[in-house]
C-alpha cells in the first residue's frame, strides 16, 4: 500500500513539473517576440519621425528615410489584392460548390495544397522567369504584384472554402426548392454569407505578402531607390495613367535588408526603425483580421 | 423552351469561367516545374552533373568557377538541423500542453499570441538574430563568429514553433475523448496520458506537423541571408559562418549576373534542389494528413 | 361526392440511392387542392418520396428514379431527365423540417422566389410579399418589423415565414416535410389550422412522423413502410377501418 502511495505521489509530481515545463514552452516563444519588440523599440523609437517618413534613402543614414519603401509597398500590395482575390475567390467557390468527387478536383487540391508549401524564394525564381523574362513585365510594381499575388493564393482559397464550408446546407436546399439556379444561389446567398471570413483570409494574406523578402528581390526590386513611381493622375489627358505598374520600385522589408546588411550601426538604428514601422503595419492588419472574425462569428449565428 | 436553354448557357458558362480560374493553381505548379527544369537543363549542359552533385566548393561568381552544391546542402542542411532541434520538441510540449493541459481561457489566449509568432516578417527575425542574439551568444562562446549558423538557427526554430504546434494540437485533439477517459479511469495522470495514449494515437498527425516543420525551416531565406553569411562553407560547426541554398539565390539576385549566363542559371539549378527537397516533405506531409482525416 | 381531380399522379417509382433501392413501385394518385398525407415509420421512405416531386435529389450524386410522376392537367413527367428541374421548383414549393430562413430580413425572405423569376418592380414585391404573408397568418404580427432580421422570429413564426416564402410564388404543389417536429404544440396547432386554410387553393402534400396530426388534418393518408407503399385511402379509413392488416398494426401502435 506504501508502495502504492509512494507511486502515486511520484506521478503527480511529474504531472505538475510538466505543467510548468509546458508553460515556459509556450512563454518561450512569446518572450522572444516581446524581447524583438522591445529591442526593435530601444535601437529605432530615435530615428522615428515625420522626415523618416517622407525622405527618401540616402547615403547618409541620418538623411535616409523610407518614402520610396513604403509608396512602393502599398503600390504592389495593391495590384497583390487585385490579382489574388478575384483569383482566389472564384477558385474557393467552384471548389466547393460545384466541384464534383472526380480526377480533376482531386488534381486542383492536390496543388493548392502543395503551393502552400513552396518556399517563398521558389515563387520568386517562377516570377523570374514567367513574368520579368517571358511575359516582359520587366522589374516592375506589376510583377512584384502579381509575385506576391502567387504566393498568398492559396491562403485566399483556403480561406473562401472554410468560409464557404461554414453555410449549412439547409440554406442551399430552401433557395435550390425556390427554384433558384446554382449561380443564383451563388449569388444572392453563399457569397454574401461567407464574405466575413473571406474577408479576415485576405487581410491575413495581404499581412503575410507585406513582409515578404525574398521573392521581391528575386524579380529585381532595388534596394537603393531614390524616387517614386510615375503618378496615376497626370495633367494632361486622358488624366491617369497605369505607367507606375511598370516601373521599378523597392519596398519596405527590402529596406530594412538593406540597411541591416550595412557594417556602419547608424544604418542599423534606421533599419530597427523600418522594422517598427513594419511591426506595426503588420500587427494592425493581424489585429483587423482577429477582429473582423470575431464580429461576423457574432453577427451569423448559424 | 428557349429561356431554359438560354439559362443552361449561362449556367455553364458561369461554370466553365470558374473552373478556368481554379485550374490556374494546376498552371502555376506546372509553371514552376518547367521554368526551374528549363533554365536547369540549360544549366546543367554546362556543367557536369558529377562536379554538381559531388563538388565540395561552390563559387560560380569567381573567375574560375566552381559549381559543387554540396556546401550550400550542408549550409541548409545544417541551419534547418538547428531549428529543427528548437522547434520540434518545442513546438510538441506546447501542443501537449495546449491541448491537455491548459485551462480553456488560457488557450484562448495564447493561441493567437502563437499565430503572431509566424506572422511577424522574416526580415525583422534576421535582423533580431545577427544584432541581438548573436552578440549574446558570443558573451558565451567567444569563438562565434559574426555570421553563423547557430543564432539564426535558434531564431528559425522559435519562428516555426507555431506551425510545428498547431498542426500537433490539431491531431491531439482529434484523438476521440473516450479513448483518454480510459486511461483516466485507470488512474493514470494527465501527463501519462498525453504521453502514452493521446501521442501514440495522434502519430500521424505529429509526424506532420513535423514535416511541415522542416519543410518551412529548409525553405527559409531571409533570417539566413542575413544572418548565416554569405560564404559558402562545407562544415558541420554551427559557429562558422555559412550559406544556404535560399541565401545564395538572394545573393545572386542583387548582384548583376546578366540574364542567360552560367552564373544566371545557377539559382535555378540551386532552386530546383530547394523545390524537389520540399515538394518531397510536402507530399509525405499531405499524405500523412489524409491518414489521420481517414482514422477518425 | 365531388368529382375530385387528380394533380399528380406516381406510376411504378422506384428511387435508388447508389445499389440500394429506397422506394418500390409506388403508385399513388394525389388529389387537387386537397391534404394529401404520408405516415409510417422513421426511415420507411416517406421523406424520400415527397423529395421526388421537386427533384431535390438531383442535388446529390448517385441517386436514380425510375418510373413516372405525371403532373396534371398537362400530362408531363416530373422526373424525365428532359424535365428542367429548375421549372419544376418554380410550380412545387417545399417546407422544410427545421425553419430554414435565409440570414436576410422578413421582407427579403419571402421576395427571394420571386426574385429569382426577374421580379423588379418594387411595388408589386411589396403587394407579394404583403400577401403572402397574410396568407401564412404571419402579417399582423411582422408588418411593423417587415425589415428586420428573419432570425430573430420565434421557431413558430420562422415556419410560418418559410410558408409565406413558398406561397409567394403561387405554387400549384406545396410539399411540406415533417414542417412541425421541430416546434412547440401552440405554433404546431397554428400551422395546421394554416394548412387547412391553404388547401382550397394549393394542392398539398405532408410527410408527417405524427399519426394523430395526419388523422387531424389530411383528406388523404398513405401508409409506407420499407419504401413500399402499404395502403393508400381515404383518412377517414384508413385511420378507422383499414384494409391492411400492417397499417391497422402501424395505427394501433404495434411497431412505431
Amino acid at each position: 500500500m506504501e508502495d502504492l502511495k509512494k507511486r502515486i505521489r511520484a506521478n503527480k509530481l511529474r504531472n505538475y513539473l510538466f505543467l510548468i515545463i509546458g508553460l515556459l514552452a509556450t512563454l518561450v516563444g512569446l518572450l522572444l517576440l516581446c524581447t524583438l519588440l522591445i529591442d526593435l523599440a530601444l535601437d529605432g523609437a530615435s530615428r522615428l519621425s515625420m522626415k523618416f517618413l517622407l525622405s527618401f534613402p540616402s547615403r547618409f543614414p541620418e538623411q535616409a528615410g523610407i518614402l520610396s519603401a513604403w509608396v512602393g509597398s502599398f503600390l504592389v500590395l495593391l495590384v497583390t489584392a487585385l490579382a489574388a482575390i478575384p483569383l482566389g475567390v472564384a477558385t474557393g467557390i467552384y471548389l466547393e460548390e460545384y466541384g464534383k468527387k472526380n480526377w480533376l478536383t482531386d488534381i486542383i487540391e492536390i496543388n493548392i495544397a502543395n503551393l502552400a508549401g513552396v518556399p517563398s524564394i521558389v515563387y520568386g525564381l517562377l516570377a523570374l522567369g514567367l513574368f520579368v523574362y517571358f511575359l516582359k513585365l520587366g522589374e516592375s510594381i506589376l510583377t512584384g504584384g502579381l509575385t506576391l499575388a502567387l504566393l498568398i493564393l492559396p491562403t485566399v482559397i483556403m480561406a473562401t472554402r472554410e468560409a464557404i464550408r461554414a453555410i449549412p446546407n439547409s440554406i442551399r436546399e430552401a433557395s435550390y426548392a425556390l427554384g433558384a439556379t446554382k449561380w443564383q444561389t451563388v449569388q444572392w446567398h453563399i457569397i454574401p454569407y461567407s464574405t466575413g471570413g473571406i474577408l479576415t483570409g485576405i487581410i491575413i494574406g495581404l499581412s503575410r505578402a507585406i513582409g515578404e523578402t525574398a521573392p521581391i528581390i528575386t524579380v529585381g526590386a532595388l534596394t537603393f531607390i531614390a524616387f517614386l513611381p510615375s503618378p496615376p493622375l497626370t495633367p494632361e489627358f486622358p488624366y491617369f495613367s497605369f505607367q507606375w505598374l511598370m516601373d521599378p520600385f523597392t519596398v519596405m522589408p527590402i529596406q530594412m535588408f538593406n540597411w541591416v546588411s550595412r557594417p556602419q550601426k547608424e544604418f542599423q538604428l534606421n533599419a530597427a526603425a523600418a522594422g517598427l514601422i513594419l511591426m506595426a503595419m503588420t500587427l494592425l492588419m493581424n489585429g483587423l483580421a482577429v477582429y473582423l472574425r470575431y464580429k461576423f462569428r457574432k453577427r451569423v449565428k448559424w | 423552351m428557349n429561356h431554359t436553354r438560354k439559362r443552361k448557357i449561362k449556367e455553364s458558362a458561369i461554370e466553365a469561367a470558374l473552373l478556368v480560374c481554379a485550374l490556374f493553381s494546376v498552371f502555376i505548379t506546372v509553371s514552376i516545374v518547367f521554368i526551374l527544369s528549363y533554365e536547369s537543363f540549360g544549366f546543367f549542359r554546362e556543367v557536369p552533373l558529377r562536379d554538381f552533385f559531388l563538388g565540395t566548393q561552390w563559387t560560380p561568381l569567381f573567375a574560375n568557377p566552381k559549381f559543387g552544391i554540396l556546401p550550400l546542402i550542408t549550409g541548409t542542411l545544417l541551419t534547418t538541423g538547428i531549428a529543427v532541434l528548437v522547434a520540434l520538441p518545442l513546438g510538441l510540449l506546447v501542443a501537449v500542453y495546449l491541448s491537455e493541459f491548459a485551462p480553456h481561457r488560457l488557450r484562448e489566449i495564447i493561441k493567437p499570441a502563437l499565430e503572431l509568432l509566424a506572422a511577424v516578417p522574416t526580415v525583422v527575425y534576421g535582423y533580431f538574430a545577427l544584432l541581438f542574439l548573436t552578440p549574446i551568444l558570443q558573451g558565451f562562446l567567444p569563438e562565434l563568429s559574426g555570421f553563423n549558423a547557430l543564432s539564426p538557427g535558434i531564431i528559425m526554430g522559435i519562428m516555426i514553433i507555431p506551425y510545428v504546434s498547431s498542426v500537433s494540437e490539431d491531431a491531439m485533439i482529434a484523438v476521440p475523448m473516450h479513448i483518454r477517459e480510459g486511461s483516466y479511469a485507470m488512474g493514470a495522470t494527465k501527463l501519462q496520458t498525453a504521453f502514452k495514449v493521446v501521442i501514440p494515437s495522434a502519430f500521424s498527425g505529429i509526424a506532420a506537423a513535423f514535416i511541415i516543420g522542416i519543410s518551412r525551416a529548409i525553405g527559409e531565406t531571409m533570417v539566413v541571408a542575413i544572418a548565416a553569411g554569405g560564404m559558402p562553407n562545407l562544415t558541420a560547426n554551427p559557429l562558422e559562418p555559412v550559406q544556404t541554398l535560399t541565401a545564395f539565390i538572394v545573393q545572386v539576385s542583387l548582384g548583376d549576373a546578366p540574364h542567360g549566363t552560367v552564373a544566371y542559371k545557377t539559382i535555378f539549378a540551386a532552386g530546383i534542389t530547394l523545390f524537389f527537397m520540399t515538394l518531397g516533405l510536402n507530399i509525405l506531409g499531405f499524405w500523412l494528413r489524409k491518414r489521420i482525416r481517414e482514422l477518425y | 361526392m365531388v368529382a375530385e381531380t387528380i394533380k399528380a399522379q406516381t406510376k411504378d417509382l422506384n428511387f435508388f440511392y447508389g445499389p440500394l433501392q429506397v422506394l418500390k413501385k409506388i403508385n399513388v394518385s394525389i388529389p387537387e387542392k386537397q391534404v394529401t398525407a404520408l405516415i409510417g415509420p422513421s426511415g420507411c421512405g416517406k421523406t424520400t418520396l415527397l423529395r421526388c416531386f421537386n427533384r431535390m435529389h438531383d442535388l446529390y450524386p448517385h441517386n436514380r428514379y425510375e418510373g413516372e410522376i405525371i403532373l396534371f392537367p398537362e400530362n408531363s413527367n416530373i422526373i424525365s431527365p428532359e424535365m428542367d428541374p429548375i421549372e419544376i421548383r418554380m410550380r412545387i414549393s417545399m417546407v422544410f423540417q427545421k425553419p430554414n430562413p435565409f440570414p436576410k430580413s422578413i421582407y427579403e425572405n419571402v421576395a427571394y422566389g420571386l426574385r429569382v423569376r426577374g421580379v423588379r418592380d418594387k411595388s408589386l414585391l411589396d403587394e407579394k410579399v404583403e400577401k403572402s404573408l397574410k396568407d401564412a397568418a404571419l402579417w399582423d404580427e411582422v408588418r411593423d418589423r417587415i425589415h428586420g432580421l428573419a432570425f430573430d422570429l420565434s421557431g413558430g413564426q420562422q415556419q410560418r415565414l418559410c410558408i409565406a416564402r413558398a406561397l409567394a410564388t403561387d405554387p400549384e404543389i406545396i410539399l411540406f416535410d415533417e414542417p412541425t417536429s421541430a416546434l412547440d404544440p401552440i405554433a404546431t396547432s397554428k400551422i395546421e389550422e394554416l394548412i387547412e386554410e391553404l388547401k382550397n387553393r394549393v394542392t398539398i402534400l405532408i410527410v408527417t412522423h405524427n399519426m394523430q396530426q395526419a388523422a387531424r388534418i389530411s383528406d388523404r393518408t398513405g401508409f409506407i413502410m420499407l419504401g413500399e407503399l402499404v395502403e393508400f385511402d381515404k383518412t377517414e379509413k384508413i385511420f378507422t377501418a383499414p384494409s391492411e392488416k400492417l397499417t391497422e398494426e402501424y395505427i394501433t401502435g404495434r411497431f412505431g
